[in-house]
Formats: structure tokens, sequence, C-alpha cells
């Protein structure tokens, strides 16, 4: 009996989760382009896009929150991961698609290497660590000669043709008459991807046992869960993430800088998951568009931007400590 | 009697604090041990070097034949000895039926990957996690409060759940810190009958820390008395009570005057 109501309900919201998903697929794929060609705001396209490529960064950050864990870290791996494309594009003639998951093996890699250390550490020590690490990225990159110093790496060509046995899957965006557009729905794609993977990551075994280790770690390692392994896992993923932004923003800005990610990005990050709500998934998404439109928005204030912006923040999160989206769980009368 | 589990000459240093020394006794199969002794006698310290919290300085843990001291926790409960903790130790913002399930994880078969894309393996996993936590849930009897959310629970469906989260990980020795702590003398009884069927129905070996004596006297097989880190009596709860050294330990205690 319960079990029968329990699948029926589950029945009716998987139907209504699919209309969303729908509809949210349909907003960014159709509706947005459709409206930019309409009203000629071509220069939405660069905002979105810039939404779309900073979300992705900040799912990475949400899934260590998700372990417990504040990471104010992710410009590090941003910063890396553009490195990474730019130096193997303009060095080694690498394709920047092959590139893209290299840039964000590459993190993957350097944030085991960091993360089995400093992951020991909890609540405010591990913050403060994170903190300094896009610090580090950026002198790294001024020091190192293979990234340039301060001159950084420019010119760097646009995405060439992606073709598998010779038929063409993505053109080469210099060809295009609109790159704006094919930039757009590149990030759009590796955005929806990316919250695919980590919906599945939290609604799997995976997830239970991430919230496992983020409500006591000393349990969930009574119980047999190797809570080391699985924090640098998490960290790992993060920083994954973080390293496919980096390479795309440098392959639409065609630049990178030791500045082009620094530690404000790094609070950006962490902040666009607070606002967007910690416990749900498509949080940082939210967030991310709230916060970057919203200070768009309020370029008109001109001087008074960040102080508005900044009081907004403050209110919100005095309001709404659970994120944005906590407004629907009341809406729905959960608690 | 082969013994399952060993505590072999077993010290913990912390600096110059000596926190147990050169503790042994055996744990038979199936057999309900308790160790007492005042606060701060190094209990918990021997729970903890027994479960892989803490490294022994010197000395071993024995389970089955093989060392486990010096493993981490995830490994020694991997073996098969897992501990239930002394405050209620629970996953807060989970229902019960989740805390269970998710405790499942040891006998999970399928990857991580495997459960991020759905294999089949994984979901057989997942549907027998749902059915072992719900044996565990009746046999706990915590059938009523299955979909609560654990922050909301009282104190004693609190400590149920915290026994019903040890049991999902199918232990063969199961280390229980004061599982009758700020219990009343009802609830008390209730917890012992429990422990006595996790022995009866589920064979398995329980070893206890606690401080109401009239409940371990009732509860034990065999007790081990410690004080000031030292062991000074190992026996039956008849053997214990006649204890002078025992006595002595506890004289002008509240634990004697309610105890013995």
């Amino acid at each position: 009996m319960t079990d029968q109501t329990q699948s029926i309900a589950q029945g009716r919201s998987s139907t209504t989760r699919l209309a969303g998903v729908l509809a949210f697929l349909l907003a960014v794929f159709v509706l947005v382009p459709a409206f930019i060609a309409l009203t000629g705001r071509w220069d939405f396209y660069y905002t979105l896009t810039s939404v779309a490529l900073l979300s992705v960064a900040a799912a990475g950050v949400w899934l260590t929150f998700y372990i417990g864990r504040i990471n104010i870290g992710q410009g590090a791996y941003a910063l890396t991961g553009g490195y990474v494309s730019a130096i193997l594009i303009t060095q080694y003639g690498v394709s920047f698609w092959l590139t893209l998951p290299l840039a964000g093996l590459f993190c993957a890699l350097v944030s085991v290497v960091i993360g089995l250390p400093i992951l020991r550490l909890r609540g405010v020590y591990f913050a403060m660590v994170t903190l300094v690490l896009t610090e580090v990225a950026r002198l790294t990159a001024l020091a190192l000669p293979v990234t340039n110093g301060a001159k950084g790496i420019t010119s760097i060509p646009l995405p060439g043709e992606l073709s598998i046995f010779g038929l063409t899957i993505i053109p080469d965006f210099a060809t295009l008459a609109n790159p704006k557009l094919a930039f757009y729905l590149m990030a759009a794609v590796l955005m929806v991807v990316t919250y695919l993977v980590l919906w599945r990551i939290v609604n799997s075994r995976l997830g239970h046992l991430c919230r496992s280790l983020q409500q006591n770690e000393e349990l969930s390692a009574s119980i047999g869960v190797n809570t080391a392994m699985l924090r640098v896992l998490a960290y790992a993923i993060s920083s994954f993430f973080g390293g496919l932004a980096g390479a795309i923003f440098v392959a639409i800005s065609q630049s990178i800088y030791p500045s082009s990610f620094v530690v404000q990005d790094s609070v950006n990050f962490m902040l666009y998951c607070f606002l967007g709500g910690l416990g749900y998934v498509f949080g940082p998404m939210l967030g991310t568009l709230l916060l970057y439109f919203g200070w768009d928005l309020l370029s008109v204030a001109k001087q008074y931007q960040l102080l508005i912006y900044s009081g907004a923040l403050i209110a919100l999160m005095l309001v709404l400590p659970n994120g944005v989206l906590s407004l629907l769980d009341r809406k729905g009368g959960r608690k | 009697m082969i013994p399952i589990l060993q505590v072999k000459n077993v010290t913990k240093r912390y600096g110059g604090l000596t926190a147990n020394n050169d503790i042994s006794f055996d744990v038979a199969p199936q057999e309900i041990l308790s160790v007492i002794g005042p606060n701060g006698a190094g209990k918990s310290t021997l729970f903890k070097q027994i479960a892989g919290f803490v490294t022994p300085t010197t000395g071993e843990v024995i389970y089955k034949g093989t060392k486990i001291s010096g493993l981490p926790p995830h490994k020694v409960a991997r073996m098969g000895v897992v501990r239930t903790f002394q405050e209620t130790t629970i996953f807060k913002s989970m229902t019960v039926r989740e805390n269970v399930i998710v405790s499942h994880h040891l006998r999970s078969k399928a990857s991580l990957l495997g459960f991020f894309f759905g294999s089949s393996q994984a979901k057989a996993d997942e549907a027998e996690f749902g059915k072992s936590a719900d044996d565990i849930i009746d046999f706990l009897g915590l059938q009523a409060i299955r979909n609560e959310l654990a922050s909301n629970l009282p104190q004693g469906h609190l400590r149920a759940l915290g026994m019903a989260i040890g049991l999902a990980t199918q232990p063969e020795v199961i280390l229980l810190d004061e599982p009758f702590a700020g219990m009343n003398h009802d609830e008390t009884m209730r917890m012992v009958a429990l422990v006595r069927r996790l022995r009866d129905e589920r064979g398995l070996t329980v070893l206890l820390v606690e401080h109401d004596m009239p409940a371990v006297m009732k509860i034990s097989d065999r007790i081990v008395c410690i004080n000031f880190g030292e062991k000074i009596a190992e026996g039956s709860p008849s053997e214990i009570q006649a204890n002078p050294r025992v006595i002595e330990a506890y004289l002008g205690s509240e634990d004697a005057a309610i105890g013995m």
C-alpha cells in the first residue's frame, strides 16, 4: 500500500522533473538564441556564456561543499586548466578539443596531490588553505618560463575543427559567421552535461556516501567508508570541472594571464553556491545566473554598484540562509 | 575455544601520559564481555584501539588470527569489527531508513562507477540494501519512525538507530560504547534484552563499555575491570563482584553505591 502510493508519487514527480528538464533545455538552446536574434542584444551571448562556464566551475565547488569542505580555491584550478590548454595549443599544436579533457585531467591530478594532505583539515582551516591556493597558482604562473610570466599567452587560435573519421562534428570556429553563438552553445552544452553528471553523482551511492561524510566523518569511517579516498575523489572531480571551465574561458578570450583568475573569482564561485543553495544540485547554476546578471544590471547604479550588490548579498543570506532555491521548499510546504 | 578477538599487551601513551598500560584479554565468539572501570580508566581509549581510531603505542589487537591494530577504521570495519559511539552518533539530516541504507556500504559489490551509471549490479545492490535495512529496522522495532528525520528523534530511538547503523555493516564483533548511558530503568532493561538478542538471534560477539553496574552484571558473560589504565581483574560477574581489587577501585565512588 505505502509502496504503491510511494511509487505513484515518484512517477508523478519524475514526470514533472522531465517536463522541467525539457523546459530548461528549450529555454537554453532555443528561446535564448531566438530572444537575442529578435532584440539584437548580441552582448548577452558573452554574459550568458560566462554564466554557463562560471556555473561549471561553481558546480565543482558545490561538490566539495557536499563533502563538508569550504572550497575557496577553484580559481587556482580554472587558471591551471586555462594554462594547460593555452600551452598545449600554442606550443605543441594540440587541437583545442583534445586540450579540453586534458586540462580537466591535469587539474584533477594536481588536486589529488594537493588534496591528500590538505583534505585532512576541516572547517576554516581547509578554507584558509584553499584561499591561498589561488594566490599560489597566480605566483606560479608569474614565475614559470613555460607560462611566459606577466606577459601571459596571447593570440591563441580559435578552436579548430573537430572531426571523427572525416566527419565534421564541430566546424572550425574561425570560419563561423557567428563565433559568439558557437561559444554560447558550447558552454551551454558543457553546463548541461556537468549538471547531469553532478545530479547523477548526488543521486547515486557516491552522493549518499558524500552526505554521510558531510554529516559525520568518524561514523562514516566506522561503517567502512574509505573517507580519505572519497574526499580526494570528490575534490578531484571538483577540480576537473574547474579546469574545463578555465580552458574554455581561455579559448573565448584567446589569451591568458596570471591574473585571469584571482582570489576574487574563487570567492565568487563559493558565493554562487551559497546564494543558490548548498542543498540543491542546481543551486550553483541559479546562484551564478543571479549574481553575475545582478552585477551586470547594477552597472546602471554607477559608483553605488558595489554598495548595492554587497547589501543585497547580505540581505539574501540573512533572509534565505539556505539559498534562493529553498523558496521552492517553503512553497511546497515542506520542512 | 579459539578466541575471536585478542587484546595483547596493549599500551597507549600520549607524551608522558599513559592512557592504558599492558592490557590483555581474549574474547570468545558470541560472548558478551563488558569492560568496566572508573571514569578516566582508559576504557574508551581501549575501544578506539580495537576499532582502529587509535593505534596502540605497543601491543596488538588480533581478530581471527589477523593483526588489526594499526589499520584505519574503515579496514577494521571491513573485517567485521564495528564500533558504535558514546554520543548518539547518526547522520542527522537523513531519515532513519536512509541512515541504515547508507551504512550498508561495505556490502556493495558494484563499483562507485557502476552506481554512477546505474549498472544492473548497482540496482541489485540497492534493492538488497533496502530489504536488509527494512529487516534491521523491524528487528530493532523502529518501523513506526522509519521515514523520520534522524535529527528529530528522541534519545532512546537515537541509540537504537546507532545500533541499526552498526548492524547494517554486518559485523561479527560489535563494540557498544555506553549503550545504557542516560537511560532510566525501563529503557535500560529493554536495551539489555536487545543486546542479548544481538547475540542470540544474530550471532554477534558483543563488547561493551559501561558504567551502569546492575545492567553490566545482568548482561555480561564476563567482565574486564580497568583502573588507572591497568587491568585489575577479569572474570564472571560474581567473581568480579567479590574481587577485593575491584571493590577497592570503586570504593566510595557512586558506582559502587549503586552496583555492589
